[in-house]
């Protein structure tokens, strides 16, 4: 992913929208490779492997992906904060919060 | 104390707790009302969503359905979690950006007609409906399981709470209350989850003790042994699967992406103040409800392993304790076919076991059990001290009265923003929408409170359908909303309309007009219909593009907004 940080403060939507679909397409093809692939696909071959006790397709298939879709959220989010930054399009702070 | 005196207790603690909240957080204007102010923080609003999320079905019926079906009932588990990462990723912080109040506002908005906002009334109405009578009358049930009182009455007192702080705090307060109920809801689920995991494994973290060794037996998987128990009573071992991969794979499709559409969801994300907090409380109410989610099926594999050991080919005399009292609520059965007195608990309907049962001298399946059990019985099974037991009543009642909660008040800001405001009387003032806002809810409140308790026979069938139903209408015309600038509004509105009647009609065949026909063969390209939603949903997609590539492209101004939802800062 190329983001080379734009000094100018005048954002262009066009690079802004292309580095975030193509990190989007990344993030949603790990999403349809764990939840559909190793979990419903291929979960008959996985089970011939051990994980933590488990056989790891049942694995896979019950609590697997739930922590690659946490892992997936969080790589996102990191990289979009990043991405908007390089493209000085991030929101400036507003109010503290109503606690 | 005894079940009943704790019971009360927590009920009337955790009530007075949520009613506290709903007086501390009053609201005066719509925008407090509809997005609690737009300044909920991102990890409070996380838990928010959980609880919202989080119904008395996933907490009460879950782990039941995982423990019956093995591996085929994860296809809930990974719907039910995998919606996040669609909404992180294409929907939430888009529809924060554009900052309104509802989903049908922005579908009304997006798509420059009233008509598109109708109809995404109507569909918001209609799936929130249905999934609400189904919390309502989890509330009764849970009132008249624990404190043996009238399902009528528990309904009632469901209703005073929620109506209290929806109709006061709007989505203020009902953000701070499903927060105090995920805290709740969660530490109801865990403990009796942990107790158990450490009895039978030795482990502490139940999500991991379920592949562990099992105590006192060292060298044999819990997981293996469970295998063992179910193919000698003629079960298909636990950890295999039986449905046709194409079915699993258009159910968890359509739980997911219909969870991404489902518009009490959607709006809370409107709550926080920034996009980029939208981001990252997707990933807080991931997070928040992996926690539940990551127990489940380690509940559901220590129940079914306590009951087959404990129950199964036991003498009924000496039945567990917990046995006899759910006996009393007729949740479990226990019928002597062949008169020797001991329960027997196979798979007669497996015909390659019926010559090994017929040796045995069986008649028949002895016992019938509610899968609801597992998890209500759960801590009885695990000897808990009476508190523990009663904890569960409290934590079923939060995840239910969360949810109902987020529901009502889409249906309400429907009629009062929506439909009112937007299209009937736009010149009314704030004051007057806020009064219609609470006159709504507590209306929504009677009404779902009548169907919870006088449930019409549709509803048990429906709620499990109402995601096919957001994910063949909201799902397209939100995502080509935002990434189409094409997207015209002939075309998304074809589409809700076509991919919804579409998955309706099926639905509405198999389950009311033909259900004999309901079974694989009869199945398009067998799918069930509780799959069909995202057959629906390609559907939706293909004639939205369709129409629209044959009418006028979107006016100037509905593409400047689509540029602008997709920047973060503002302009």
């Amino acid at each position: 992913m190329s983001e080379t940080p734009q000094e100018n403060s005048a954002a262009n939507p066009a690079l802004y929208w292309q580095a975030n679909t193509k990190l989007l397409l990344i993030m949603l093809s790990v999403w349809f490779l764990a939840s559909f692939g190793l979990g419903i696909l291929f979960v008959d071959q996985l089970d011939q492997f051990r994980f933590m006790g488990f056989p790891f397709g049942f694995w896979m298939a019950q609590q697997g992906y739930i922590v690659v879709f946490l892992v997936i959220i969080a790589v996102y989010v990191f990289r979009m904060n990043k991405i908007d930054r390089a493209h000085g399009v991030e929101e400036e702070d507003v109010d503290s919060q109503d606690f | 104390m005894g079940i009943q005196g704790w019971t009360y207790l927590f009920v009337f603690i955790t009530f007075s707790l949520y009613i506290g909240i709903a007086i501390w957080s009053r609201v005066v204007s719509t925008r407090g009302f509809y997005v609690a102010g737009g300044n909920v923080h991102p990890i409070a609003n996380g838990a928010a969503t959980a609880a919202d999320w989080m119904s008395a079905a996933s907490f009460i019926s879950m782990a039941g359905i995982i423990s019956f079906m093995g591996r085929d009932g994860s296809v809930y588990l990974m719907g039910w979690t995998g919606g996040y990462v669609l909404l992180a990723l294409l929907l939430a912080p888009y529809l924060r950006k554009f900052g309104q109040f509802t989903v049908p506002d922005f579908v009304g908005e997006r798509y420059y007609s009233n008509i598109a906002r109708l109809v995404a009334v109507v569909c918001a109405i209609f799936i929130s409906f249905t999934y609400v009578t189904g919390q309502m009358r989890g509330v009764g049930v849970v009132f008249s399981r624990f404190l043996e009182i009238e399902i009528f009455w528990g309904v009632f007192i469901g209703m005073v709470v929620v109506f209290t702080y929806a109709v006061l705090g709007g989505m203020k307060g009902i953000t701070y209350t499903q927060v105090a109920q995920y805290c709740v809801l969660i530490f109801a689920y865990l403990l009796p989850a942990i107790f158990i995991s450490m009895t039978l494994t030795g482990n502490v973290i139940p999500q991991i003790g379920f592949g562990s060794e099992i105590k006192g037996d060292e060298g044999v998987y819990l997981l293996d042994k469970l295998n063992g128990l179910n193919t000698e009573l003629g079960f298909a071992a636990y950890t295999s699967g039986q449905k046709s991969t194409i079915d699993v794979f258009f159910i968890a499709a359509a739980l997911m992406v219909g969870t991404a559409g489902l518009p009490h969801v959607i709006i809370r994300f409107f709550t926080v103040p920034k996009v980029s907090d939208a981001r990252v409380s997707a990933f807080w109410a991931l997070f928040f409800i992996a926690i539940l989610f990551l127990t489940a099926p380690a509940v559901a594999a220590f129940a079914r392993t306590n009951f087959l050991q404990t129950v199964s080919n036991q003498p009924y005399a000496e039945a567990p304790a917990w046995f006899k009292n759910w006996e009393a609520t007729g949740l479990i059965k226990f019928e002597d076919k062949n008169g020797d007195g001991v329960m027997q608990h196979y798979n007669e309907s497996n015909p390659d076991y019926a010559a090994i049962a017929a040796a045995k001298g069986w008649a028949g399946n002895e016992i019938i059990v509610d899968r609801d059990i597992m998890v209500l019985a759960n801590p009885e099974m695990a000897r808990l001290p009476n508190w523990a037991i009663a904890l569960v009543a409290a934590g079923g009642l939060a995840a239910a009265l969360s949810t109902a909660a987020g529901l009502l008040l889409v249906i309400s800001s429907a009629v009062s923003h929506d439909l009112l405001k937007r299209i009937i009387l736009p010149e009314i003032t704030e004051k007057q929408e806020l009064m219609t806002a609470r006159f709504a809810a507590a209306a929504a409140v009677v009404v779902a409170g009548y169907f919870g308790v006088n449930p019409p026979d549709y509803v048990a069938s429906v709620v499990a359908f109402a995601f096919g139903l957001a994910a063949s209408s909201f799902f397209p015309a939100l995502v080509m909303g935002i990434f189409s600038k094409r997207m015209n509004k002939e075309g998304a509105i074809a589409g809700m309309v076509v991919g919804i009647v579409f998955t309706a009609a099926y639905i509405i065949y198999f389950k009311f007009i033909n259900p004999a026909a309901n079974t694989s063969v009869n199945w398009w390209l067998g799918i069930s219909p509780e799959g069909i939603g995202t057959l629906g949903m390609l559907i939706n997609f293909a004639v939205s593009v369709l129409v629209s590539r044959f009418s006028p492209v979107p006016p100037d101004t509905v593409q400047k907004l689509v540029d602008d939802i997709r920047i973060p800062k503002a302009n």
